[in-house]
């Protein structure tokens, strides 16, 4: 067997890379020259650890990374093309594939988007109903997420089970509404497609007053585990200043002590009317964006409960608003709300035909992807993998 | 103290454990194959086409071929081809039907909007997920024999929703008769207001005793 010239590995040329894998920041710290060679070693595309289909160029130093590229773009779906293509309704399945673990506050982005550029108003009813589905995804996503993580970390099976068995009730609720698990298909520009039934709520309010009692024991599990502790706290620390100059938004940016939650900045739906805290990180390490969700959870029961509480009689569906055929006045709008991931937003440019002539997606774990380097330079290799599982991507959403 | 953490964690283990063995909240795995799982009524999996009777599905199917769901189908997966005769409908009337009605359910995503855009209740979700087929060309293209179901099926899978529907379609026919039933007598008595210009106050009740004493126009729309 001959050998590769160590000149034709690749080594050379990451060498000659001037700052980082994205050309926008210099390295924390260079390779020594003469302290041995660097390892350019690919993670992914196809690695539980990558959370889909995502690659990670990293160039090793020993235990070291010194760059690490982020490489995506297996998932693309057309996403976006697709959509100029597509009516306005039709569009609106197809959000449900983006962030596939959140269909409800994909779908709630895509209606606020439409609704401002046809000028659609939303019923009370269907307003609190909005409120309701978004914090079960929320519930669902960021236990899936802790899952997720511990797994990474390497607890096999344990906490990624019970965290699954806790989503899986949140599908029931789902699946018993809207007809789909995950592709839930449910808002429309008004409103909501089903009105929920009274068995449905008191399922509802069951899994609501239950839920607390399982993050109890979750958190008995895991919150203060020494092993935990010692894995995540001071690892992937992000800046409050970069998490802010990236454009990282949601739990993440939280977590870097940044109070920026777009259901208090905007306000948008019934947000104000409930009373609900924003939980904020110090550290900004992965420990903290375990956190920071962690307590988030406890809020969205809060808000689950007050939402329960206050449902309006009244119709779910805005009787002048129009599904099929709707044909805005030429403009353009962008609809946002606060997901589980962060910002996710729907910018839509009409030209007054049955389309959308510009259709274009701010996908959270795309913005906050982007930071992924700065927040692996210096850690290890098993490191690298709980930042990525800290960030919480979908590919999904991140490839559209 | 360190390692009270992960003596913590140990409990909430070790009650999982035990609590797996007694407790259906700790213990929720079902042995699928063996045990089918109970779907909720709104479960909803590719579309299928509504007949009205099990024995002539195609002869009574609801759709008549408008290709509103082709159109609106998102991933486009919904090809029909409109009949170049008429059958008449459930209600009698001369309805054009679909001479092919396909669906590739290997692009289908299931989404249901062409349920929400049917005027006519025509096509509704399945419940139907094993559909392995040994041919994903033509075994997953399924054609207007495969695709239609009696109306019977629907209210087995999903009886709120069909009991809504058929109250719904049931409501229009009597309109629907209600409406013919006028203009019939509307017709029968327009020539007999119009011949006898003179006598307007004789023509109200020709015209209600008309429905009765004239039975061609009437039944036909009624009673087939």
């Amino acid at each position: 067997m001959m050998l590769p010239d160590p000149a034709s590995t690749g080594l050379a040329r990451v060498r000659k890379i001037e700052g980082s894998a994205l050309g926008l920041r210099t390295p924390a710290f260079a390779p020594e020259e003469g302290a041995g060679d660097l390892l350019e070693v690919s993670l992914g595309p196809h690695h539980p650890s990558t959370h889909g289909v995502f690659r990670m160029d990293v160039v090793l130093d020993g235990e070291r990374i010194v760059r690490l590229k982020p490489v995506f773009g297996y998932l693309h779906r057309n996403h976006e093309k697709l959509g100029e293509g597509t009516s306005y309704l039709g569009s609106m399945p197809y959000t449900d594939r983006l962030d596939y673990l959140n269909s409800m506050t994909n779908n709630w982005a895509y209606a606020i988007a439409v609704e401002k550029l046809a000028g659609i108003a939303v019923t009370e009813r269907a307003e609190y109903i909005r409120v309701i589905l978004a914090e079960l995804s929320r519930l669902l996503n960021h236990t899936c997420l802790a899952g997720f993580l511990m797994q990474d970390c390497g607890c096999s099976g344990t906490p990624l089970m019970y965290a699954f068995r806790e989503r899986e009730k949140i599908l029931d609720l789902f699946e018993s509404l809207s007809g789909s698990r995950m592709m839930c298909n449910f808002q429309r520009f008004g409103g909501c497609r089903v009105d929920p039934s009274a068995e449905w709520l008191a399922a509802t309010r069951k899994l609501v007053d239950g839920y607390g009692a399982f993050l109890d024991e979750f958190e008995a599990l895991l919150s203060g585990n020494e092993i935990v502790m010692a894995r995540t706290q001071g690892v992937g620390r992000l800046p409050a200043a970069l998490a802010v100059n990236a454009g990282v938004t949601g739990p993440m940016l939280r977590a870097s002590g940044v109070g920026h939650d777009l259901r208090k900045v905007d306000g948008y739906g019934v947000y104000p009317r409930f009373n609900f805290r924003v939980p904020i990180g110090r550290e900004g390490d992965v420990y903290d964006r375990y956190m920071v969700r962690m307590l988030e959870m406890r809020e969205s029961i809060s808000i689950l409960d007050q939402a329960l509480r206050g449902l309006p009689g009244g119709p779910i569906l805005d009787p002048k608003s129009k599904q099929r055929g709707l044909r805005p006045k030429a403009g353009e709008a962008y609809g946002r709300i606060e997901g589980p991931k962060g910002e996710i937003g729907f910018f839509l440019v009409s030209d007054g035909t049955g389309n959308p002539t510009r259709y274009r997606v701010r996908a959270p774990s795309f913005v906050n992807l982007t930071i992924l380097e700065d927040l692996c330079l210096g850690h290890s290799v098993a490191d690298a993998v709980i930042i990525l599982g800290s960030i919480d991507i979908v590919l999904g959403e991140v490839d559209r | 103290m360190l390692g009270k953490g992960l003596l913590q964690g140990l409990a909430v283990t070790a009650k999982n454990l035990v609590g797996s063995y007694h407790d259906p909240a700790r213990y929720v795995t079902q042995e699928y194959p063996e045990v089918q799982p109970k779907l909720p009524e709104a479960y909803r999996n590719f579309p299928f086409l509504v007949s009205e009777t099990a024995d002539d599905p195609m002869g009574t199917l609801r759709c008549v071929a408008c290709q509103i769901c082709e159109k609106e189908c998102p991933p486009q997966c919904i090809y029909i081809e409109k009949s170049k005769d008429k059958k008449p409908d459930a209600n009698g009337k001369l309805q054009i039907y679909p001479a092919v009605f396909a669906i590739d359910t290997a692009v289908c995503m299931s989404c249901q909007i062409c349920v929400e855009v049917c005027p006519f209740d025509a096509i509704k979700m399945d419940q139907e997920f094993a559909i392995a087929a040994t041919d994903r060309f033509d075994g997953l293209l399924l054609n207007r024999e495969q695709l239609a179901k009696p109306n019977a099926y629907y209210h087995q899978i999903h009886p709120t929703e069909a009991s809504e529907v058929d109250a719904r379609l049931a409501a229009e026919r009597r309109a629907a008769e209600e409406k013919a039933r006028l203009a019939a007598a509307a017709k029968a008595a327009a020539p007999k207001a119009a011949a006898p210009t003179a006598a307007a106050a004789p023509g109200v009740p020709a015209a209600s005793a008309s429905p009765g004493s004239i039975p061609p126009p009437g039944p036909p729309p009624s009673s087939s």
